[in-house]
Order: C-alpha cells, then structure tokens, then sequence
C-alpha cells in the first residue's frame, strides 16, 4: 500500500490527474447502479409489469371515449396518451434515482463514505443523471414498445431518432430538476423521498401530460410555458405522429436547451445548498 | 506538520425546543505523522462528532481542524482525498457483494479497473477475508467478515489519516483479534496516522501511543497510557477514566438517554 492516499496520487497529476480522477468516479456512481440493478433484478421486472399495467389503464382511455359514442381518431390519441404515459414514466425513473443519490444510501448506511470521498458533488450528481438517463430510456423504450405491440399501434411516419435527441436533450433539464429534489431526503431523512413524486406530479400536471396545455386555466399555461416536459411531450409527439424532423423541432429543442442550461447549475446549488444544511446540522449520516 | 491538529473545536447540535446538545467543547489536540491515538469515551462524548468533523461530513460551529495542513472546511476536497474511516457499522449495499463494493467505492478515489482487478483479492485476502466469498451479497456476511471487508475498503484507498470509530464494537473475541493485529500491521508497515474513537480500554492501550479522555465533548487528557494512569493515580486505565470523569463506563446507557 501506498503511504500516499490514493486521490492525491492521481495519475498524471495536476488538473489532468484531478480530471481522470473525476472521470473514473463519475464511471463509479454508473458502475454501482448498474450493480445495484442487476442484484434487484426480479424487483425490477415486477416494477416494470407495474408500469405497463398503469400504463394499458391510461392508453385505454382512448378506446373508452370511443365506445361511450365519443368521436376521435382511436389510433392517434391513444399514441398520444401512451407517449404521455412513457414520458411520466420515464420522468418517474429519472426523479427516483436522483432521489435515492441520498435516500438509498442513508438506509443502507453508506452515506457516509460516499460522502467523505474526494468525487466531487457535481460529478456525484451527474454520474447519477447519466445513469438515470440511460436506464430510463432503456425501461420506457420497452414500455413503449410493448404497449404500442399490446394495441397493434403502427408509426408510419414516426422520426424516432429526433424524438431520441429531444428526450435527450429535455433529460438535461430533468437531471437539474431530479438534484433539486434529491436535496429532500437531506433536509426531511422521513418523508424527503416521497416530495420527489409531488415535484414530477406537478411538472407534469402542468405540462399537458395528457392533454393540450391550451385546456388548462391561464395560470398553468403560464407555468407549462417553463416547464421542459411541455416541450419534450410537443416535441416527441409531432416526431412519432407526424414524423417530425430535428429541423422541424427548433421550436421545442431551443427553449429545452436554454432550460437545461439554466436547471443544472441551480439543481447543483440548490443540492449544494442542502448538503450545507445537513452538515451544519448533523443529518448526512444513517437513518437506521 | 502535525498530521492533525484541532484547535479549540466546537460543535453543538440544536434541538427542538430543548436546549443544544453540546458534543464538542473546545476540543484542541495534535497527532503528529505516524501516531496512532485513541480516544475514550462513552456514548454520546463526541468521538464520533470528532469523526465525522474529520472526515468533512460536519460544519464546526467554531475552531478549526486540519488533515495534513488541509483545512476540513475550506479544502475539503484534499482532505478527502488522503482520509477513510471504519465505524462501528460496516455500512455496504447489503444485496451487493464485497468485491462489488470495493470496487465501485474505489472508484470514487480515481482507482480505474485495471488497479482493483488485482488489488481488491489481494487486500481482501490481507484483511482474513475468505476470497471464495467475495462475489455473495453482504447481507450474508458475519458481522465480523463484514467488519474486515470494511477494513479492506478503508485501506484500498491508501489513506494517510485512518479514523476508526468503534472498528471492533460487537465482533467476537476472534475477530476483534484479528482486527486489531491487522491494524498494528498496517500502521507499522505503512506509516498510516491512526485516531482510534473507542469505548474498549484494552484495545486502547494496546493499539495507541497515547490516550486521551473525551467526556461530555471536553478532552480531558492526552497523554501516554502510564502518564495518564499516573496523573489519576490510577492503577489501571479503567480508574482513570473512572477518576477523570467521575462515572463508570457501566454508567454508558444513563450518559446516551441523557444526552
């Protein structure tokens, strides 16, 4: 063994070394999650066959309205509701990991050591946005495809890799957001973790999650107006149901990427600011 | 350079409408490169606020502390990078296995795959561990192979400044044993600064160069174990806490209800 601790002898030293140092512990954070999933395998799957089943709940929506005399293209509002439904999903995933940056760790009791180690906040943080991101996607892919098979959905027109790049890019402003509600747990260890799943009810409620945002009161219309879900929703349906292009999506791509923009470094202050607190006042340890 | 150096360290917690919680009083002290010192104390003294004030997951109400002339406040990044710690809970993702523990934890130190693939069976094997164990989830662990897979995770980032709090509290006499040797051997081997939070007299007296008495967030004393007996009058170091402090350790679960 070294008598030098192993962060202060990173190779190449200087910023180099600090770089890789941050580099292979932002693939650490991505590394543990992955483990983390692979352990809870069967829990996984259960939640997966929970979120199809509440997804059919929604997506049948469409086929109701129709058999209670309603009239309305089937096909095309149940795309609509299932895109809704996958975007609500893939939201929940993305708040859910970011949540447990704190809220696992605090039960298992490792807080601690993650939180003494020299990776730095943001790279803690965004190691666990990049994880969310590439999980989330992967899960709401195969809910989007086994929902569109259960309905004998087509997408003739559908532009899948613009709607790829928009959720990416829309991911940006989720990741910000998901720090800021990964700060609960910190400040309330009890119930911290369940204000995450208020924060994605409300961004979504306003959002036109499954409805045109122009049926909502002025207020929300307002609010839809900031919120990155409104765009991405917009942006993934004209994408899947009029195979709307990158050139075409301007309009939604330009203001996701201004509030990605925005939403990270305050996502990072807000947690920074968190952390402070729970420092101050003795609660970034155990909960048990 | 002192290793570490506390000066005049406080740290009080507040409480809803109850008075604060005073867990450092003043606390100054050096441990100079090399040392290893322990620090006695019941529940509730303030060896693990001491700990986690080291270990930058506090914020001083006063005073200050250093790690290698790093400041745990204002440069607590080079602080982390030379620090690790083993409490009293091992503390795992408990459905992971050791060796997936080690491995993503080493990563947050900047240890790439291409160091821990042979180093972590090697600390694994240096610490007791059954190596043919290291791919079964934590949760089926002995508390006491629990406790060395800790060991291995604090010394696989090489720290300079070791902090145990508690390392042996709830092993069996074996383990606690081979915990204790295996501590003697890597400071001895590696130069590693020890601070030693503990409640178990013998463990301090035969693992540290100098003791010293945490009670009610005031160091009382630190010094070497025959000073500190003499300075008591006391013929064992049970009798000098007892004459330091005034109570017993049997005293401890009064001392944690109160506080």
């Amino acid at each position: 063994m070294s008598r030098r601790g192993a962060a202060s002898q990173a190779p190449g030293g200087g910023v180099m070394g600090a770089v890789r140092l941050q580099a292979i512990a932002l693939a650490g954070v991505v590394e543990r999650n992955a483990y983390l999933v692979r352990r809870y395998g069967w829990w996984e799957l259960a939640f997966f066959i929970w979120t199809v089943a509440n997804t059919l709940t929604i997506v049948f929506i469409a086929d109701g309205v129709e058999a209670a005399g309603g009239t309305l293209d089937v096909e095309r509002q149940t795309t609509i509701l299932l895109i809704g439904a996958v975007i609500w999903a893939y939201l929940g995933i993305v708040f859910e990991i970011l949540t447990e940056t704190v809220a696992w760790e605090r039960w298992e009791g490792t807080i601690e050591y993650t939180f003494m180690a020299p990776l730095s906040r943001a790279v803690h943080l965004l190691g666990m946005g990049v994880f969310a991101v590439l999980y989330g996607v992967l899960r709401t892919a195969a809910l989007f495809a086994v929902v569109a098979l259960f309905f004998g959905l087509s997408f003739p027109d559908a532009d899948f890799l613009a709607a790829l790049v928009l959720l990416a890019v829309a991911s940006i402003s989720f990741v910000g957001i998901g720090m800021m509600t990964a700060v609960l747990p910190l400040i309330s260890p009890e119930k911290g973790a369940q204000l995450g799943f208020i924060a994605q009810g409300l961004l979504l409620v306003v959002s036109g999650v499954y409805y045109p945002v122009e049926v909502m009161p002025g207020w929300m219309e307002a609010l839809a107006a900031i919120s990155p879900a409104t765009y991405a929703l917009e942006g993934i349906r004209a994408a899947v149901l009029d195979g709307a292009g990158l050139s075409e999506l301007g309009g939604d791509l330009w203001p996701l990427a201004l509030l990605g923009v925005v939403s990270i470094p305050l996502g990072l202050a807000v947690f920074r600011a968190g952390e402070r607190y729970a420092k101050r006042n003795g609660k970034l340890k155990r909960s048990g | 350079m002192s290793a570490v150096q506390v000066r005049q360290l406080r740290k009080h917690f507040r409480r809803r409408r109850q008075p604060p919680v005073v867990a450092l009083d003043d606390v100054s002290f050096a441990v100079a490169r090399g040392e290893c010192v322990a620090v006695l104390g019941q529940n509730g003294s303030g060896k693990s606020t001491l700990v986690r004030l080291l270990s930058t997951l506090l914020l001083p109400d006063g005073g200050s502390a250093s790690v290698f002339g790093h400041d745990v406040v204002r440069d607590e990044r080079a602080v982390r990078g030379v620090v690790n710690r083993v409490s009293v809970e091992a503390s795992f993702f408990k459905r992971m296995s050791a060796a997936e523990n080690l491995s993503y934890a080493a990563r947050f130190y900047g240890l790439g795959p291409s160091h821990t693939r042979h180093r972590i069976p090697e600390i694994l094997e240096r610490v007791g561990f059954p190596t043919d164990r290291a791919s079964a989830p934590m949760e089926d662990l002995s508390r006491g192979m629990q406790q060395k897979v800790a060991l291995a995770r604090a010394l696989l980032t090489s720290p300079t400044l070791l902090l145990l709090d508690e390392p042996t509290t709830g092993l069996d006499p074996r383990a606690k044993l081979e915990v204790q040797a295996f501590i003697r051997e890597v400071r001895r081997e590696h130069d590693t600064t020890t601070l030693l939070c503990t409640h178990d007299m013998a463990e301090a007296e035969t693992l540290a160069d100098r003791v010293g008495i945490l009670d009610g967030g005031r160091l009382l004393a630190l010094e070497e174990s025959p000073a500190l007996k003499r300075r008591y009058g006391a013929a064992t170091l049970e009798d000098a806490f007892l004459a330091a402090t005034g109570r017993e350790f049997e005293d401890e679960e009064e001392a944690e209800e109160a506080a």
